[in-house]
């Protein structure tokens, strides 16, 4: 398919109704240093507005979205968005507000309702978490994470101590490493056994590095979708050298109503909004990565922050002497924040906690289902998601591949490491058993294609857009650039 | 392919040849086949110190991307810069033109194993 720059056809162009500036309008080279101005104009597209529409129609019909069909992607919670929280984020009132509006002088009075919805927003997440507070800046996830290891070094800081190392265990997400490396941290990584953080692995770390400890991240349940079992002992053994306690809340899907991590001991927990609590995931809209803290952590939340008057008005708090600082800009994604309130409120206390149960319940059915198709190497209950490897001779590549062919998304694949040939599904408390059955169905004929047939699985997918694609000269040789002359 | 008798082997996958007070380092046959198609490496500079157990790059396929973990102490003294176009050589000979570091050893080389030890290492990792 041509990109919308090889459709360009000199002089083309669309009708619309912009407004002529005004006609003493100052005018960007009137405001800008020399330097700064274009020489020529930007080498946009020209295109008639039909050719616009049909261009982007055309690439809406190739996408793959939830929307359409299964989407069991692990570690992902790709769970169906039901649309009236998008009503709720379309009100006018919302998307007319400006965000500086509540900043300003006694602006803060004409913004009332999108301060409750922060605040709000906010006492939900502290009562499905059980922490004391929240920062909704965040802007996702990883963002999120980078936050709460601030947090922590904040916390070591005020104190008067260096310490320099994160403890993170193989089976947490990837993603952990990272952001305490961007906050400065050492990785000391903890080996699993049998899936589950030791603690045995994890005193040693302990006291091979004394004094240095910063913390640790666990991500619960973990990327093998099991529910950690030595939760107390491990809380135990940090409070010991006042380590913090990071929960990745990516997981979270599986457990609410069901274990608060702040009742646990944890300190920092971020919620992946866009997840667990259904709103938009990744290319379908912004994110929203809040993160919840345990008292003592309070005081460095980033600023500012939404409170609560005695006369229940609301107001934005800048004046917070220890605060890490500005992590995104206002107050986060707004919108996305709305919808996740909506969502909460629709569904109740007791609707999240059903979800939850649906969640776990969906994947345990797949994972029993699936024994004889593939191989599980954990074989007890999971929670909201479940590892399993290909079979012996195939290929997990090959079998996502031949799901595409069958109009299901591929689960995760090759991910965690520590998984061979791993296929992760996470299904969701949305999927009907009838969904979930088709998939079966989709998985065990790949398998036996794949025994009977091995040549005609390799060459899977043939009924998309794109037939195989090298991924190999794709990393090795990128093109990465449009001809846009 | 069988592990060469000559070599020594770490736990984490790589493989040790000591050449008197000098040692080239790679990943094995093993490591190569469990990472598929290897699209690229990051390697030390020349003159970088690197300590066993601690990472000294990370190589990237298709699949992941994994720390590479040093089994010996010391200081490199070259690094396989053909690899840099050419990340296909592990894949092809893990063992000799997909050789990533030289070293000048600082000390005895601990805790690895041989030839027969890592097959066995090897055979319990598929599980």
């Amino acid at each position: 398919m041509k990109t919308i720059f090889a459709k360009s056809v000199s002089g083309r162009h669309a009708e619309n109704l912009v407004l002529e500036p005004a006609e003493n309008a100052p005018r960007a080279a009137d405001m800008l240093p020399a330097e700064l101005l274009r020489k020529q104009p930007p080498r946009l597209p020209e295109c008639s507005e039909l050719d616009v529409v049909r261009h982007f129609t055309a690439l809406s019909r190739r996408n793959y979205s939830v929307d359409a069909n299964f989407y069991p992607l692990g570690s992902c919670t790709m769970k169906y968005n039901p649309k009236f929280t998008e009503q709720v984020a379309g009100l006018p009132g919302f998307t007319r507000l400006h965000p500086m509006l509540a900043q300003l002088g006694r602006g803060a009075a004409c913004a009332q309702g999108a301060l409750q919805v922060l605040y709000d927003a906010e006492r939900w997440l502290c009562e499905l978490t059980g922490m004391k507070a929240f920062t909704l800046q965040p802007m996702a996830g990883a963002n999120g994470e980078f936050t709460g290891v601030k947090l922590i070094a904040a916390y070591h800081k005020a104190r008067g101590r260096k310490r320099t190392k994160m403890l993170i265990p193989d089976s947490a997400h990837g993603t952990n490493p990272a952001s305490a490396v961007l906050a400065g941290f050492e990785i000391v990584n903890i080996e699993s056994r049998d899936g589950m953080v030791d603690p045995q692995a994890l005193a040693r770390a302990i006291a091979d590095h004394p004094d240095d400890v910063a913390g640790l991240m666990m991500t619960c349940p973990n990327t093998l979708g099991l529910m950690e079992t030595h939760l107390a002992e491990i809380v135990e053994e940090l409070r010991k050298v006042d380590a913090l306690l990071y929960y990745d809340g990516a997981n979270m899907n599986a457990i609410m109503g069901k274990m608060r991590v702040g009742d646990v001991g944890f300190d920092v927990v971020h919620l992946n909004v866009h997840k667990t609590l259904s709103t938009p995931h990744g290319g379908g809209g912004p994110g929203a990565g809040p993160v919840g803290v345990s008292e003592r952590l309070v005081p460095y939340l980033p600023a500012p922050r939404v409170e609560r008057r005695e006369d229940d008005s609301y107001r934005v708090n800048f004046d917070l002497p220890q605060s890490i600082g500005y992590i995104g800009p206002f107050y986060g994604s707004f919108a996305v924040l709305a919808k996740a309130l909506a969502y909460m409120m629709r569904l109740g206390g007791n609707g999240l906690t059903r979800a939850s149960e649906y969640a776990v319940l969906n994947a345990n059915y797949l994972r029993k289902r699936l024994e004889d198709v593939l191989d599980i190497p954990f074989d007890r209950i999971c929670a909201h998601e479940f590892v399993a490897s290909a079979p012996e001779g195939l290929r997990a590549l090959d079998i996502a591949k031949g799901l595409l062919d069958r109009g299901i998304h591929a689960p995760t694949i090759y991910f965690p490491l520590i998984v061979k040939e791993c296929l992760m599904a996470e299904p969701t408390e949305t999927e009907s058993k009838e969904t979930l059955d088709e998939y079966v169905d989709a998985l065990r004929e790949i398998v036996a294609e794949g025994r009977e047939h091995p040549e005609k699985l390799a060459a899977a997918p043939q009924s998309l857009p794109v037939r195989r694609l090298d991924e190999t000269a794709a990393a090795r040789n990128m093109i990465l650039t449009e001809d846009m002359a | 392919m069988s592990n060469p008798a000559d070599l020594l082997y770490s736990a984490s996958h790589e493989w040790v040849k000591i050449q008197g007070e000098e040692a080239v380092v790679g990943i094995t046959h093993f490591a190569q086949e469990s990472l598929g198609d290897i699209t690229y490496v990051d390697l030390p500079a020349v003159g970088d110190s690197v300590s066993a157990d601690s990472d000294f790059g990370s190589v990237e396929s298709v699949k992941a991307a994994s720390d590479l973990i040093s089994p010996v102490n010391g200081e490199v003294i070259a690094v396989n810069e053909a690899l840099a176009d050419a990340p296909e050589k592990i894949n092809a000979d893990a063992f000799g033109d997909g050789w990533l570091i030289k070293v000048k050893l600082s000390g005895k080389p601990e805790g690895l194993m041989d030839a027969a030890a890592y097959e066995e290492h090897c055979k319990n990792e598929q599980h």
